[in-house]
């Protein structure tokens, strides 16, 4: 082994200090289901999948309505890590296990919000694929991450997908937005294609399109006729919430 | 003594690829298409819904039928760029798709004169024994856009090209033209000019677009280079040591089709591994730990005594700043002291997205002293320093002495003016990237570009007509 100089190691796991200090989440006093409400909400940011599951089961046999408990209890806590996620604060695997964690939180109160039909409303439905011939799935799974976490329900189609893929899906489950990643300068034809396919099938304007990848500039997408493009996952977060509220004002005009 | 730097033990090495042989039995290896499937099965490899078992014993089979080492050759058909041993070459950069403007400083589309002038840089610094096809060429059709810029490069150079074909269909045209420059398919296999990159996808995935590129490079005896990019943590393990396993296993699957396709087809043990980053999912090419695991996946690849490549000398800055210097340069030495044969990365910016040739000609200067580098400090006369003292007694007259004048400049290396010395005529209070300015500027009017027979124009010609025609696009594309 080659010798050498020494370096110092990195400090102090800096992340999850700052996670647990956040003011307003660690809760003294205050009522029985807020003190769960918290407990819900820290479980999620601490992406403790087996510590949310038991929470959901708790909210259950106290009666708590399940909808409260998600949108007070471990929506927030996604909402938070997401932000913590957007400036640097956390981490991918964080936001993973995060994930993961208010997935099983839901798994549990699904049925009970079934009972009561009181459904969440998902934020909207948005269908994700990388284009034709493109394999580079990394930020397209990136997207579909954020997005999910932060209440869209999401239909990866996965790599490589035809326009023909993305029109039958759009259709099958009425999708609100269709995104389409590519990242080789080839393949973002593909994009155009997909645009050109939803237009054809007569989808456009209702279902809006946007797109993103290494090469796609602003340009590209005004060329295509695209409904928005992002540089990243959180832009991309942005981007959808925009065009979901001119979606709704469609709907309701 | 040349020095050297060795980051994996010889029992570290014999643990990674004992594991890599492993992972070729479970989970095996992903295989794309009908005709890998074949070729593996008449070998007695087991295929199995597309995931192919690939016993030691046959792998290491074809680790014994690949050839230890071969030249690329110049377009005068000599010898450029020897892949094996210890010999270190540099490239710069492949297949950017945004180029640094150096007036505005904004990332724009590359275009034709972006390859250009990158190219015509190359061609002039000694740096770089090849040529590489280094932007995409926005203004071209980007159906043939890989065989746009290998005719570009073949027009503008008489280096040799390290390329790479962005579909299955795309190869043939490329190894064409390459035919074309050589005289013959023939004369293109005894001597190649260029090498093609072929990339597994991560993890343990040979597509079909890959494998399909790697038999017909085998088969044209066209040299591959398979470059692996496991990303730790993301697409592959966490750690640096399950990284570079990861990388052996999908390179020794490549090794396995390619020589099972033609025993003794030229191949590469090559790489571009990277950390993955937690906060942006993306490939921190200029990390120490990207350069850390290039190292050792190459280390691998010179334990199984193959010629070798790495993905080096780029950074994640999008300026041509102090970011980008430092981590260039460090890995531009790191990758030379551990004798990697061919090192591709030079000019690149924003992970392996943009391209600069200011860039390019500040690495050339890290270049060159990661060259210096690793000549070592060396023995030269029968002294060390007696002798001159002889000579010199107490008076400190070293300037006087022969030996000074004969050796120095062996001894020290002599940056261009893109080097700040203070050096009588260089303006003084100029930061780099404005030297590295008028030094661009500089070279391209030194650069010549080469004339090439008209007979092999309109054969360039009739192979861009005839491709063009059959990804569907119109050809206006000559005469550039
Ligand atoms: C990792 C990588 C690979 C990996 C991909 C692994 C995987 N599972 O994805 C592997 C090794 C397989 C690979 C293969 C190839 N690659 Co590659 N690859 C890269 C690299 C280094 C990083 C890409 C990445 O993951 N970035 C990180 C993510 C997080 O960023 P992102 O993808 O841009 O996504 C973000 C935004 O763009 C946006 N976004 C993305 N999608 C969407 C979608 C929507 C709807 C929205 C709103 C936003 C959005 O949000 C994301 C998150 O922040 C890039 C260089 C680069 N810097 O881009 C080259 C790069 C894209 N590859 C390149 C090339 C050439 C290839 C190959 C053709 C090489 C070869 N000859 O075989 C093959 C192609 C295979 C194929 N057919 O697709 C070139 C492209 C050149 C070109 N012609 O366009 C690049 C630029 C590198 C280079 N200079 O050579 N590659």
């Amino acid at each position: 082994m080659c010798g050498g100089a020494q370096f110092l190691d990195s400090g102090p796991e800096y992340n999850s200090c700052l996670v647990s200090l956040i003011p307003g989440l660690i809760c003294v006093g205050g009522s029985l289901s807020d003190q769960l409400f918290q407990a819900m909400r820290q479980s999620i940011i601490d992406g403790a999948s087996d510590t949310a599951t038991q929470l959901a089961q708790q909210a259950l046999a106290n009666g708590v309505d399940p909808i409260e408990a998600v949108n007070q209890g471990f929506a927030a806590g996604i909402t938070f890590a997401g932000d913590q996620f957007g400036c640097g604060q956390m981490f991918l695997p964080d936001l993973l296990a995060s994930a993961e964690a208010i997935k099983a939180a839901i798994n549990i109160l699904e049925p009970e919000m079934l009972k009561r039909g009181s459904q969440r409303e998902a934020l909207g439905k948005i269908i994700l694929g990388t284009a034709r011939g493109d394999i580079h799935d990394i930020g397209k799974n990136l997207v579909a991450t954020i997005l999910s976490a932060s209440g869209f329900q999401i239909f990866d189609l996965g790599t490589s997908v035809t326009p023909e893929q993305f029109v039958a899906k759009a259709k099958e489950v009425d999708a609100d937005i269709v995104g389409i990643s590519a990242l080789l300068t080839t393949t973002m034809a593909g994009q155009k294609a997909v645009i050109e396919a939803l237009d054809r099938n007569g989808l456009r304007p209702r279902v809006k399109a946007i797109i993103g990848g290494a090469a796609v500039t602003q340009k590209w997408a005004a060329e295509i006729g695209a409904d928005g493009y992002s540089r990243n996952a959180i832009g991309a977060l942005e981007l959808a919430k925009n065009l979901m509220s001119k979606v709704m004002n469609k709907g309701t005009a | 003594m040349r020095p050297r730097i060795q980051l994996l033990t010889p029992e570290l090495i014999g643990r990674i690829l004992c594991e890599a042989f492993e992972l070729l039995m479970s989970p095996g290896v992903r295989v794309g298409s009908a005709p890998v499937v074949a070729l593996l099965r008449s070998a007695g490899i087991e295929v199995n819904d597309g995931v192919a078992r690939v016993p030691e014993s046959q792998a290491r089979n074809c680790l014994a039928s690949a050839p230890r080492d071969f030249y690329l050759y110049n377009r005068q058909g000599e010898k450029a760029v020897h892949y094996g041993g210890d010999d270190v070459h540099f490239d710069p950069g492949s297949c950017c798709v945004q180029m640094l403007d150096p007036d505005t400083l904004e990332a724009r589309p590359s275009e034709t004169r972006d390859l250009v002038r990158l190219i015509q840089v190359t061609e002039t610094l000694p740096q770089f024994a090849a040529q590489s096809t280094a932007v995409v060429c926005n203004d071209a059709p980007s159906a043939i856009g890989d065989l746009y810029r290998l005719l570009v490069v073949l027009q503008y150079s008489h280096k040799p090209v390290v390329t790479g074909s962005f579909s299955a269909a795309g190869l043939q045209g490329m190894i064409d033209l390459l035919a074309a420059d050589s005289g013959s398919r023939d004369n293109l296999r005894k001597k190649p000019r260029a090498v093609f990159d072929v990339c597994p996808s991560p993890p343990l995935n040979w597509s079909e677009f890959a494998s399909h590129n790697l038999l017909d490079l085998a088969r044209a005896g066209v040299p591959a280079e398979i470059v692996s990019m496991p990303l730790a943590g993301g697409t592959a393990p966490v750690t640096l040591a399950g990284s570079v396993t990861q990388h052996a296993a999908e390179v020794l699957a490549g090794i396995t089709l390619h020589q099972l396709a033609a025993p003794g087809s030229p191949v590469v043990w090559g790489g571009a591994p990277a950390i993955f980053d937690m906060r942006t999912a993306g490939a921190p090419m200029g990390a120490v730990e990207t350069a850390m695991l290039n190292m050792a996946c190459a280390e691998v690849g010179k334990h199984l005594g193959l010629p070798t490549h790495g993905y080096l000398v780029a950074t994640d800055s999008k300026f041509v700043d102090a970011q980008a210097g430092a981590e260039s340069a460090r890995s531009a030495m790191l990758g030379a002291l551990t004798g990697i044969n061919m090192i591709s990365g030079a000019g690149m910016l924003e992970s392996l997205a943009c391209h600069s040739v200011e860039k390019l000609v500040i690495d050339a200067e890290s270049i060159a002293s990661a060259y210096r580098l690793v000549r070592g400090v060396e023995m030269r006369g029968e002294t060390l320093a007696t002798a001159m003292f002889a000579q010199t007694g107490l008076s400190g007259e070293f300037l006087k002495l022969k030996e000074t004048r004969a050796l120095f400049r062996q001894e020290q290396h002599l940056p261009s003016p893109v080097i700040d010395r203070n050096a009588p005529g260089s303006e003084p209070l100029s930061d780099a990237f404005t030297r590295a300015r008028d030094r661009v500027n500089e070279l391209v009017s030194m650069y010549q570009k080469p004339s090439l027979p008209e007979d092999v124009l309109r054969k360039f010609q009739s192979i861009v007509e005839r491709e063009a025609d059959r990804a569907g696009v119109a050809s206006a594309l000559h005469g550039k």
